[in-house]
């Protein structure tokens, strides 16, 4: 049977550099994969582009391109990712200038382009599904829709003999299951193959999340040398079998526990994983420690996949004002509340207009609130954090401000004040109908 | 005892929505976790942080449950005020619910 390697190098845009290049050289992989755009960052990379329209794709495209090209060029791996954020063109003409200057002329690149649908969910006045409203009610302050597009596409793009396949936003796991598609020309309705696939992506598409990153609990679930973590490979079999592991010698660790945990990441009903190509079904899946740092993944499903693509829309939501300040020592908490009570009542005495408002104390409610929070002891110091939304900047100055203040006409002995005051891009969804999204490959210099 | 003795956990999020697995080290101690903890003793645990409904998923080939509970991040995690605005902690203050040890735990 038929297997294909495919390394993950990278789960998020900031991530590691090194891994990927350690996948590469060590791990006998045909395949690498980047995933590098969150839910927010294409409206963010639009705003980039609209400002230079040479602009708008992933910031360290370049630092990963020069780390990895030189041995991918050399082994004839193939690399996939969503580096492209709002503008994969650009991203894959950069990217033919980098291998250019490698002395990697001959590597073909694509991009593809069409998850931009912006025109089409204007047109349709589609309703947004986190909250009551429409795309046209977002007026304005609407900066970008992005379809999440399936793995097709690159996978065509493979097919045509890409080397680098660069796409905008797309689903995460289709960047994994487009290899496969690839590799074995798997039918784009064998529901459970692409099913048993995407559980597979959806594996490996957070890179260190599998391998023993965001996991370790000292005493209870320890992991080795975690400032070496080694990112995964998943070996994927013609018949979709799949085990998951890492470069031999690397940090970090492949277990059950670690590949239970990212099975359930992100998902809600595990018997319903909406993807553009499939609908996976997790429930079934099985999962086994078959060596050391060696994990089979077995059982998952899919049906028939739906006629809507879900958009993500990018929009201008508020601003947000926040100020900070320590106490420390005797009566640190004693202080911490006071100075958020005088800042509660200076806001109101000097007219601040925002909309939502959270005071609380670093290392004591910070993170659940008080009453989840209630059984704390008394900490050594506190960090007093006030944060609020307003719909203008001048009014998010202000919240911070209040804090800052509190230097000079605050509780005794309050340090370290910082402020801050930031628009805020946020992302709601709607659903548009699959024909209205229409992919497309273009290979640069074609 | 805690949770934290018999189970592993990792949090999620998609918008407003956090989702965090409850995963049994050991699958004898699976039916514990059906039993105790349940929806609605969630929904209790995240009184002021979790305002939407807490619905369970059951996977018993990992011995594991998957918690969705809904309007739990602060409206969402791109235009949240809160430090942790995709709620990763949330996991760890899960395991601090308390657990009636089974007849062979005690």
């Amino acid at each position: 049977m038929r297997t294909i390697r495919i390394g993950s190098g990278a789960g998020y845009s900031g991530d590691r550099i090194e891994p990927a290049v350690e996948l590469a050289e060590k791990g006998d992989i045909q395949y690498l994969v980047f995933e590098c755009l969150g839910e927010r960052t294409v409206a963010l990379a639009q705003q980039a582009r609209m400002k230079n329209p040479e602009g708008g794709y992933d910031p360290l495209l370049e630092e990963r391109m020069r780390a990895v090209l030189p041995v991918c060029g050399a082994k004839g791996i193939k690399i996939v990712t969503n580096m492209g954020a709002a503008n994969p063109e650009a991203a894959a003409r950069r990217t033919a200038e980098i291998a250019k200057s490698l002395g990697l002329s001959s590597l073909k690149i694509a991009a593809i382009v069409g998850d931009d649908v912006l025109d089409a969910c204007k047109d349709g006045d589609l309703p947004i599904m986190e909250f009551d409203g429409t795309i046209k009610q977002l007026g304005n302050r609407l900066l970008s829709a992005n379809a999440y597009l399936g793995a097709e596409p690159m996978a065509e793009a493979l097919i045509a003999g890409a080397d680098i396949v660069i796409t905008g936003r797309a689903s995460d796991p289709a960047l994994f299951l487009a290899p496969m598609i690839h590799a074995f020309g798997w039918a784009m309705d064998d529901w459970n193959l692409l099913g048993q696939g995407t559980v597979a992506g959806h594996l490996l598409e957070c890179a260190g999340q599998i391998t023993g990153g965001y996991f370790a609990d000292p005493g209870y679930k320890d992991v080795p040398d975690l400032a070496r973590l080694g990112f995964p490979i998943g070996e994927v079999g013609e018949d979709g079998s799949l085990v998951i592991t890492k470069v031999k010698g690397s940090g970090g660790a492949v277990t059950a526990r670690t590949c239970k945990e990212q099975l359930l990441y992100e998902v809600h009903d595990p018997r319903q994983y909406f993807q553009p190509d499939v609908v996976a079904d997790f429930s079934q899946v099985t999962i086994e420690e078959i060596g050391p740092d060696r994990v089979r993944v077995s059982g998952g499903r899919g049906h028939q996949r739906t006629d809507t693509l879900k958009v993500s829309v990018g929009y201008v939501d508020s601003y947000i004002g926040e100020g900070q300040i320590s106490y420390a020592g005797p009566g640190a908490l004693a202080r911490g509340r006071l100075a958020l009570e005088i800042v509660r009542e200076r806001l109101k005495l000097t007219g601040v207009a925002s909309s939502e408002l959270r005071f609380e104390l670093v290392g004591v409610d910070s993170l659940h609130g008080a009453e989840v929070s209630s059984h704390a002891n008394e900490p050594y110091e506190v960090r007093v954090r006030v944060a609020g939304r307003t719909e203008n900047l001048r009014e998010a100055v202000r919240i911070g401000n209040e804090v800052e203040t509190l230097y000079t006409n605050g509780p005794a002995a309050g340090g370290g004040a910082w402020k801050s005051a930031r628009d805020v891009v946020a992302v709601a969804s709607v659903l548009l109908p699959r024909e209205l999204a229409k992919p497309q490959v273009r290979f640069v210099g074609a | 005892m805690k949770l934290r003795e018999i189970a592993h956990s990792r949090t999620g999020d998609k918008g407003n929505i956090s989702n965090i697995s409850v995963i049994a080290y050991d699958a004898k101690h699976y039916p514990l976790l059906r039993e105790q903890v349940t929806s609605e003793r969630v929904k209790a645990h995240f009184a002021g942080v979790v305002e939407g409904e807490v619905v369970r998923y059951e996977l018993p080939n990992l011995s594991a449950l998957n918690f969705v509970m809904a309007q739990a991040l602060g409206g969402g995690v791109t235009r949240s005020l809160a430090l942790d605005a995709h709620g990763k902690s949330l996991s760890s203050a899960l395991l601090d619910l308390d657990i009636e040890p089974g007849s062979d735990d005690k």
